[in-house]
């Protein structure tokens, strides 16, 4: 989430002082023979929007349906402010969950389906309608209340969902792929609305979903995994400005990766041969790396500048012919063939209209970028 | 679509549903016949009718009839829906594939060899015949119907909004008592009404399951029909007729106008 | 779900139905091992528990398979199997034959004519067979319609003697199951893309041939199941044999009902029906497989 710059930086995570809400503790999920989560240790602090990213089958649901209690570790414990959350029940629990499908509950109305958990709370009943009013006003649905789930639109349902699953003011709102069922660009309002809700109660909202793109602008913080596994937790343009692993990088967004080895390295410095006759790429890199060593060098195209003529004073050079050009409106991506016949995308915002651009097909071009412009990953 | 009839789709759905209702019109019609006899117009009449409310021994199956029906389809239901929800939502447990074995059964078992086996079993345990074994019996083979149409509607069922109430704080039961029940009504409803119609129309079973203090209406037409047409029956027929028809095509007309409502309410919430 | 309520749910339908269903036909397999007596009830052993295990012992050295060699001895019994069977067999393919352009024609109607159509199927579903079976008696009795109209026409001149035969039987069976035929016809008729049909002809089949290459082909599920539907319970039906067959049909249901109600021999009885059972298992996992198959190939 972006930070106003006279505000505190919101990271708990960083303040060793800090009690995480949520903590879970070498979990492992078996389904039979199936592993769903593998030894996955993982703290979530109050206030945040955390994101579990990753293609589907990859565990975050399941991981998810373990904090609302529907499943429960077959190893490790999952604490929820200190306490352990195996025995209690889903009806008993602190959090609440807004389900993929909304899950609403066809035969009520919008405001009984709102009403619904409060109803089986301890909330005295006098304080149910005002709360209930709340929900409406902050989902702007005030006008829907009488209506039945199949009298409104996709968009109405996924607020009558959200209403619904934060009346209870759990301490810990879990979304499963709530926006999925959206269409693009209802998509891309519903969430910056979520964020504005999440900001407004201050509740901890934990997502699922499978859409890159919604959990780097939603999130705090963005768990990556696969198989079960952790492979990156962390804040959204760390996730993809520094990746931890080619999985990671290849996951978020758009990137070269480039095989190599390790020629040498001086203090941060180390060079990379990626291909015979050629320069080695320069790169930047704080962890220690021997000669010989086999690594990827992953780097992002839009860092990736294309020129007719050989560019001087430019830490990495290399020489090319254009392959392919993808026009998408504001930017253009050239697939560049590089020595070897590997392919190397380039990416430059159109700030000039179509006729004033000089790079065509089969043009002989030069890629050039920085020393600190990628990332060296070791395997 | 915009599709009309071809010639051979008209020429065979004309036959075929005359074939299908022909019978009926003529048990109908013959039903108002002033002739005993049984394929001479002899007048109009409703004498058979008055007949047939004046004679007791066919009140009487009715009555039994009715009673059976009534008592065999309700705990048939209950019974029924709840084996449904345990083949649907209870998991594994031990003899699970004999438990779905023994509601499948009844649904191919031929009405003589149920009907030979409960009668076997109320002999062995020494329960005396009558009214009260017809019920066992029909509410053992008709549970299994009621089953097999619930278990239909979970197969639907969006098992999310299960987890949503027991999410929103319900107990399981509660769970099921405000958000199950509720949703799969239609199916349980449906199931009860399968359930009752198959108590009224069985002959077979009731026949074993009867003793010799109980007789149901099936057992009294067929009794009756047996050695040949009798316009008594005709009469009965026609008031059974007319009022499974009048039910079925009103329940048809409710679920049109149901569907018709739903349809123009999703294209209100499209257009937001 | 917690372990008490678990509990309570998980058994109360299964003990109901292993005390009403599982142990009712135990008791039938273990009387069709018994000897015919006359005592009540008419047969022997009976299982004296007072006497211990020497009891159960005397109990089960006392079964025996005599009541099926004498169902394999006595032609009543044979002949009756083959005739049910062959009934069955016959009035399945009539029912289909007569089954399958109605649900083609039901399958092809306008939309709006759709539900109209599957309610006429579905009514005599509610209605009761004994009097759907019972209509007939009057149609196809020597002085009933069918002869009158006929004799009218003047296609013959002497009625027909159809009650009471073979063929009375297999009007009845077809019209009775013809509902059964129809509905699983009509779903997968109804389910098939009609653009598949529009496929085959733009590759140069003809109306005949796209039907006879791609709609039969893939009806064949719903022919499958409905001839099933039809053919089980036709096997071991009672109620058109007794009112339409006279005694010149044999069918095992009608046997067998005599045989207990008539002549009182029990043991005999519960033979009878083991032996249509195990016959009519065949059919039954065949049918429970093609619904298997489709369930899959539905996704």
């Amino acid at each position: 989430m972006a930070q106003p710059a006279n505000r505190p930086v919101f990271a708990p995570w960083d303040d060793p002082k800090e009690k995480p809400l949520i903590r879970f503790q070498n979990v492992t999920k078996k389904f039979g023979e199936f592993t769903a989560i593998d030894d996955i240790t993982l703290d979530i602090f109050q206030r945040e929007f955390f994101a579990l990213l990753g293609p589907s089958g990859c565990g975050k649901t399941t991981l998810m349906r373990m904090l609302a209690g529907f499943e429960t570790p077959s190893k490790g414990q999952i604490l929820l402010d200190g306490v352990d959350q195996a025995p209690i029940p889903p009806n008993r629990r602190a959090t609440n969950m807004m389900f993929q499908s909304y899950a609403l509950f066809p035969h009520l109305s919008v405001w009984d389906n709102i009403a619904f958990g409060l109803r089986r709370s301890d909330m005295a009943k006098d304080q149910i309608p005002p709360r209930v009013e709340e929900m409406l006003r902050l989902t702007r649905l005030e006008r829907f209340a009488k209506r039945k789930p199949h009298q409104i639109s996709g968009g109405q349902r996924q607020r009558v969902a959200l209403a619904r699953s934060l009346a209870k003011a759990p301490k810990l709102l879990l979304l499963d792929e709530p926006l999925g069922a959206l269409d693009k660009k209802l998509r891309q309002e519903t969430q910056f609305e979520l964020m504005d809700i999440q900001e407004t109660t201050g509740t901890t909202f934990v997502i699922v979903t499978h859409d890159q793109e919604e959990a780097m602008t939603v999130a705090s913080r963005v768990a990556v995994m696969d198989l079960g596994k952790m492979i990156q937790v962390d804040t959204p343009d760390r996730i993809y400005e520094m990746p931890n692993s080619v999985y990671v990088a290849d996951f978020i967004g758009d990137v070269n990766i480039i095989e190599g080895a390790v020629r040498g390295q001086d203090g941060e410095k180390a060079q990379i041969v990626w291909a015979e006759g050629q320069p080695p790429i320069n790169a930047t890199t704080a962890a220690p790396v021997s000669a010989g060593q086999k690594v990827h060098f992953a780097i992002r195209p839009e860092k990736v500048a294309i020129a007719t003529e050989k560019p001087e004073g430019r830490a990495n050079v290399i020489a090319g012919k254009v392959h392919d050009i993808a026009y998408l409106g504001n930017i253009s991506t050239y697939k560049v063939e590089v020595a070897g016949g590997k392919m190397v995308k380039a990416q430059v915002a159109n700030e000039r209209r179509l006729a004033r651009r000089n790079i065509t097909w089969d043009d002989e071009v030069w890629l050039s970028f920085t020393d600190t412009a990628g990332v060296v990953l070791l395997n | 679509m915009n599709r009309r009839f071809s010639w051979f789709n008209a020429t065979s759905l004309t036959l075929g549903f005359a074939f299908l209702y022909l019978p009926i019109l003529i048990l109908v019609l013959f039903s108002f016949n002033a002739s005993k006899l049984v394929a001479v117009w002899g007048g109009f009449s409703t004498k058979w009718y008055v007949e047939l409310i004046h004679d007791q021994a066919f009140l009487d199956a009715a009555w039994v009839t009715l009673k059976v029906a009534v008592v065999s389809s309700t705990v048939a239901t209950v019974l029924g829906t709840m084996a449904a929800y345990v083949l649907m939502r209870a998991g594994r447990f031990l003899g699970r594939t004999l438990f779905s074995g023994m509601i499948y059964a009844p649904l191919v078992m031929p009405d003589v060899i149920m009907g030979l086996a409960f009668l076997l079993l109320f002999i062995s345990i020494g329960l005396d015949r009558g009214i009260f074994t017809i019920m066992l019996a029909h509410t053992t083979f008709t549970m299994c119907y009621v089953s097999v149409v619930v278990s239909s509607r979970l197969v639907t069922f969006d098992r999310s909004l299960e987890e949503a109430a027991l999410d929103l704080g319900c107990t399981p039961f509660d769970a099921f008592r405000s958000v199950t029940l509720p949703i799969i009504a239609p199916a349980v409803i449906s199931g009860w009404l399968l359930a009752f119609t198959l108590s009224l129309d069985d002959l077979v079973i009731a026949s074993f399951a009867a003793g010799p203090s109980a007789t149901t209406l099936p057992m009294k037409v067929f009794s009756s029909v047996r050695l040949g047409v009798n316009p008594e029956i005709n009469a009965l027929s026609t008031i059974m007729i007319s009022i499974v028809t009048v039910g079925v095509i009103s329940a048809s007309l409710f679920t049109k106008r149901q569907i018709a409502r739903a349809r123009a309410d999703e294209q209100a919430a499209a257009r937001g | 779900m917690t372990g008490l309520r678990r509990l309570v749910l998980i058994l109360t339908p299964y003990s109901w139905l292993i005390f009403f269903f599982l142990i009712p036909f135990l008791i039938v397999v273990k009387i069709s091992l018994s000897n015919t007596a006359l005592s009540i009830p008419p047969y022997t052993p009976q299982l004296d528990l007072a006497q211990g295990w020497a009891g159960v012992k005397d109990f089960f050295g006392n079964l025996d398979f005599e009541n099926f060699s004498f169902l394999a001895s006595d032609p009543l019994y044979y002949t009756a199997y083959l005739s049910s069977l062959k009934i069955a067999l016959i009035s399945t393919f009539l029912t289909l034959l007569i089954g399958y352009p109605i649900a083609y024609g039901m399958a092809q109607a306008p939309d709006e004519w759709r539900p109209t159509l599957m309610m006429l199927v579905i009514l005599p579903f509610w209605t009761s067979f004994l009097i759907r079976i019972y209509a007939w008696m009057g149609i196809l009795s020597n002085e009933g319609f069918l002869n009158q109209f006929l004799l009218w026409t003047g296609i013959i001149d002497t009625p027909l003697t159809i009650l009471n035969t073979p063929t009375a039987v297999y009007i009845g069976i077809v019209y009775g199951y013809l509902p059964f035929m129809i509905l699983p016809i009509y779903s997968a008729l109804e389910k098939l893309d009609g653009s598949l049909i529009e496929a085959a002809e733009d590759l140069g089949c003809s109306k005949a041939s796209a039907f006879w290459l791609v709609t039969l082909p893939l009806s064949r599920p719903g022919m499958i199941a409905g001839c099933f539907l039809v053919f089980i319970p036709a096997l071991g039906e009672f109620v058109i044999p007794s009112l339409l067959g006279g005694t010149s049909t044999l069918m095992i249901g009608k046997t067998l009902y005599e045989e207990f109600f008539s002549n009182r021999d029990w043991p005999v009885a519960s033979a009878v029906a083991v032996v249509l059972l195990l016959i009519l298992i065949i059919p039954i996992i065949l049918f429970q497989k093609n619904e298997e198959r489709q369930r899959e190939a539905n996704g």
